[in-house]
């Protein structure tokens, strides 16, 4: 195992693995823009890439396009984000901070991160769709919060590792999942932790919240729980009658 | 968008200070009406159709998409280059205030990422202190004001019901567009503020839910003016419906919203009489020495050189507090206190709104089918104040009132979405993570108050004179007192929030807090500040007439905020458009009857 610094397998940029399974959502938004057909314009398109626009045929600019009266000329003063932190280029979102974590620590976060969300007969695990990296961008983030985080998770890791060896002389992401259990079990609940356990139940909360937001905000997380907003529609439908019925509402 | 040309002319009929609500209402209206206008924008250029993040996932931005100290409302919210704090341009704090200043130094402003609720002022809300005795009087009422809510409503496109409830005025017929239709949500706290008596009736938001019609209305809001029917009718058919996605917070490339960059700018470029600006920042209107306004300085923050301009009239509408910090900072011999201020109130008299907050998890939400809650992406129904009566009687122990903006359900799982189930879960992890996860996705609802805040003397702002920002304009600073009549205020809404919630059946999620000096929001945070150069009948007790019309500089008008005498619950930015407008017609009627100019 190496000390040196994780490279970053996403940095915002580059899909994070397994994260790559976007085609349903895609599908839907573009069955919805075909729905809109004459009233999408090229804005609306902006979701879509470049190969699906042409694929439904409806990449040509709207005949409605903003026209600039002939009276009008540029200024030169072209509109655009200048590229700091406050005024980010949010068509092509980046992380610029280097990662913090390192190869072996990230060892020990994925092995974590699926104990906490493994894969089930619904949806993968945390690791198939890149929550560990998330874990390090996160800690790894320029801000104050997130670097008493950076210290909290470091901590963690190696506590967990400490206490792997002391009880099953492996660190924590060779042990076996009964194993893994049994150091789980005594730091998943905060109010519940032996004090000995408290610091290490609050560094595994951390991580439970940092591989859930992680993993819902994937594709296959928003599948899971069954997200099915975030495409265009000619209407907004009420609540279909199943969920009317659920609150009463009949 | 693409500026016309500020070369090409070095004086103007009007200077408008600000591109937001008042400032883009003001250039749009005299423009249409043949007057040559240059917007001064203190931020920079800026497009939402090219540079708004639509259908952008949480998971394609850094931290998720989650606010950081340079973009606190979140990674892909429309504000750029603003926030609580603007770098190199400071405000500071008198001991014991804990002010907090929201400023979008941006083409458009805050109208690019603000929250679309538009609820009008109703009669009690002109005139507050007849009714209880409290605060001040407007100089103008309901029934004033309320032919320009019509032809802002109709301009800007406003969807809302036709709900006629004490002090909660509706429109005329055929102006609001349809309300969407509820939210499951919403459907269940209409049903348990029923027995409480809390009515829940279809929000005002600006969002259109159908498209404009761009044959009729034109002619309707401009009678009689071909130059704006013509482009008026021309930006309509360039704004799209609402497609039922995506956050309006993060701006509309499609134009479905309300924003100045979308809908009144594009038409005041059209008519050919408007320059704008853009990183132009105004440190000061000038005057000659009979009192007029000559124009104004202001640094090209692109070159950092100090430039002036001049005009006929010159517009302020740079947001309340700036505004305020431009007059104060003009100074001269014959106004040594600054431009307009021989009443010594430019500043005074700051507002906020109350705001205060509550949680719930609503047992009777968990396991819901799937099915698609985005909608408009703001509220599809609200609950307006409703105790007038028993407040008036004085059974309240506060004297004004406030509504309630609420949302909960199946929205897009965003960083923190699944935070703190450790709590609900005695905490899970594995496949029973999950599973709970699943459980509990969109059984959660929140409920915020939005109150009026009463004026008072220790709310203003004044002129730091230890401190200047980058540009070497000297810089605000702000002195804030909430009184009883507020904090009793927040301590209510969060008796009604924990009714409402424990109505559905469902558990707080925080603890409510009846300290209402706990509860409440800071001054400053829920961004509606208003105030600092109200409006009045006597040049005494006002800066400006009902007409936002400076009383000491008659070519002086304010359009934005800095003007309102009260702070009612309904959100200010309608109201802002709505005076702007009766503003603007009052300046070409002093125009054109050679009063100023």
């Amino acid at each position: 195992m190496s000390d040196a610094p994780e490279t970053p397998t996403i940095d915002g940029t580059d899909t994070p693995a397994g994260a790559d399974e976007s085609t349903p959502v895609t599908l839907k938004r573009r069955d919805a823009l075909r729905v809109l057909a004459a009233a999408a314009t090229l804005p609306v398109l902006d979701g879509l890439s470049a190969a699906d626009a042409q694929a439904q045929g409806t990449a040509q600019r709207p005949a409605a396009a903003p026209a600039a009266p002939a009276t009008q000329a540029p200024t030169g003063v072209t509109p655009g984000p200048r590229g700091t932190p406050a005024d980010p280029d949010l068509l092509h979102p980046r992380t610029n901070w280097p990662r913090r974590l390192t190869t072996a620590e990230m060892v020990t976060i994925t092995a974590l991160c699926d104990v906490i969300i493994p894969a089930d007969e619904k949806s993968p695990a945390a690791s198939a769709v890149g929550a560990p990296s998330y874990v390090n961008e996160h800690v790894s983030a320029p801000y104050d919060g997130n670097q008493r985080d950076l210290v909290r998770v470091r901590g963690g890791i190696a506590w967990i590792n400490l206490e792997s060896r002391k009880r099953f002389s492996r660190d924590f992401a060779r042990l076996t999942a009964a194993q893994k259990t049994a150091i789980c079990d005594d730091i998943c609940y905060v109010p519940n932790a032996k004090p000995e356990f408290r610091a290490a139940a609050r560094f595994f909360d951390l991580v439970r919240d940092l591989t859930a937001t992680a993993f819902y905000t994937t594709d296959a997380g928003m599948k899971d729980i069954g997200y099915v907003g975030n495409v265009a529609m000619p209407k907004f439908d009420p609540p279909p009658p199943a969920v009317l019925r659920q609150l009463g509402l009949e | 968008m693409f500026l016309s040309n500020p070369k090409a002319q070095t004086e103007y009929d009007v200077i408008v200070v600000g591109s937001g609500a008042g400032g883009g209402m003001a250039a749009y209206q005299l423009a249409v009406a043949g007057l040559k206008v240059l917007v001064l924008e203190a931020g920079r250029n800026y497009d939402p159709v090219r540079e708004t993040p639509m259908f952008k996932l949480p998971r394609e931005a850094p931290l998720r998409g989650a606010g950081y100290r340079e973009k606190p409302f979140g990674f892909y919210d429309a504000t750029v280059d603003g926030g609580w704090e603007v770098p190199g341009e400071p405000y500071t704090n008198a001991p014991g205030t804990d002010f907090r200043w929201w400023r979008a130094r941006m083409l458009g402003g805050r109208t690019n990422h603000w929250g679309r609720i538009s609820l009008r002022m109703g009669e009690y809300d002109f005139k507050p202190k007849t009714r209880d005795g409290l605060g001040a009087d407007w100089p103008l009422t309901y029934q004033d004001l309320a032919p320009y809510y019509d032809r802002t409503e109709m301009l800007i496109g406003v969807y809302g019901g036709d709900d006629d409830l004490e002090n909660t005025p509706r429109s005329s017929p055929g102006v609001l567009q349809p309300a969407p239709a509820p939210r499951a949500v919403e459907l269940l706290a209409k049903k348990a503020c029923g027995p409480l008596k809390i009515p829940v009736i279809p929000a005002h938001l600006a969002i259109m839910t159908k498209r404009q019609d761009a044959n009729t209305l034109p002619k309707r809001i401009h009678p009689d003016n071909p130059l704006a029917q013509r482009v008026l009718a021309q930006s309509m058919r360039e704004r799209q419906a609402c497609f039922w996605a995506t956050p309006c917070g993060n701006g509309c490339s499609i134009k479905a919203n309300f924003q100045s960059t979308t809908v009144l700018l594009p038409p005041a470029l059209a008519t050919g009489n408007v320059d704008i600006v853009p990183d132009a920042m105004v440190r000061e209107v000038t005057v000659d020495r009979t009192g007029k306004a000559t124009g104004v300085s202001y640094i090209d923050k692109r070159t950092r050189t100090d430039r002036h301009v001049k005009a006929r009239v010159v517009v302020l509408a740079a947001s309340a507090a700036e505004t305020a910090r431009i007059l104060l900072n003009s100074k001269s011999e014959q106004a040594p206190n600054g431009v307009s201020n021989s009443s010594g109130l430019v500043g005074k008299y700051l507002m906020d709104t109350v705001g205060a907050g509550l949680g719930g998890q609503i047992p009777i939400l968990e396991n819901l089918p799937p099915h698609n809650t985005d909608g408009a992406s703001g509220m599809h129904m609200y609950m307006p104040w409703w105790l007038y009566q028993e407040q008036l009687a004085g059974k309240l122990g506060f004297a004004r009132g406030y509504h309630i903006e609420f949302g909960g359900g199946r929205s897009m799982p965003g960083n923190g979405t699944f935070s703190g189930l450790e709590t609900y879960t005695q905490g899970a992890y594995g496949k029973r993570f999950k599973e709970e996860a699943r459980r509990y996705y969109g059984s959660f609802m929140w409920f915020d108050g939005r109150g009026e805040m009463i004026p008072n003397e220790d709310s203003y702002c004044d002129i730091d004179p230890d401190t200047v920002d980058q540009w070497g304009i000297p810089v605000l600073r702000f002195h804030w007192k909430w009184s009883e009549h507020e904090t009793r205020q927040a301590a209510h809404m969060q008796k009604t929030f924990a009714e409402i919630i424990e109505a559905m059946g469902g558990k707080l999620t925080g603890r409510v807090e009846t300290d209402g000096s706990r509860a409440i929001a800071r001054g400053g945070q829920i961004i509606h500040e208003v105030g600092t150069c109200r409006m009045g009948d006597d040049p005494r007790s006002s800066v400006v007439n009902q007409y936002g019309q400076s009383w000491d500089v008659k070519n002086l008008f304010i359009t934005d905020g800095a003007t309102f005498v009260s702070n009612a619950d309904k959100n200010p930015t309608l109201s802002i458009l709505a005076l702007a407008w009766r503003s603007c017609d009052h300046l070409l009627d002093e125009l054109q009857k050679r009063n100023i100019g």
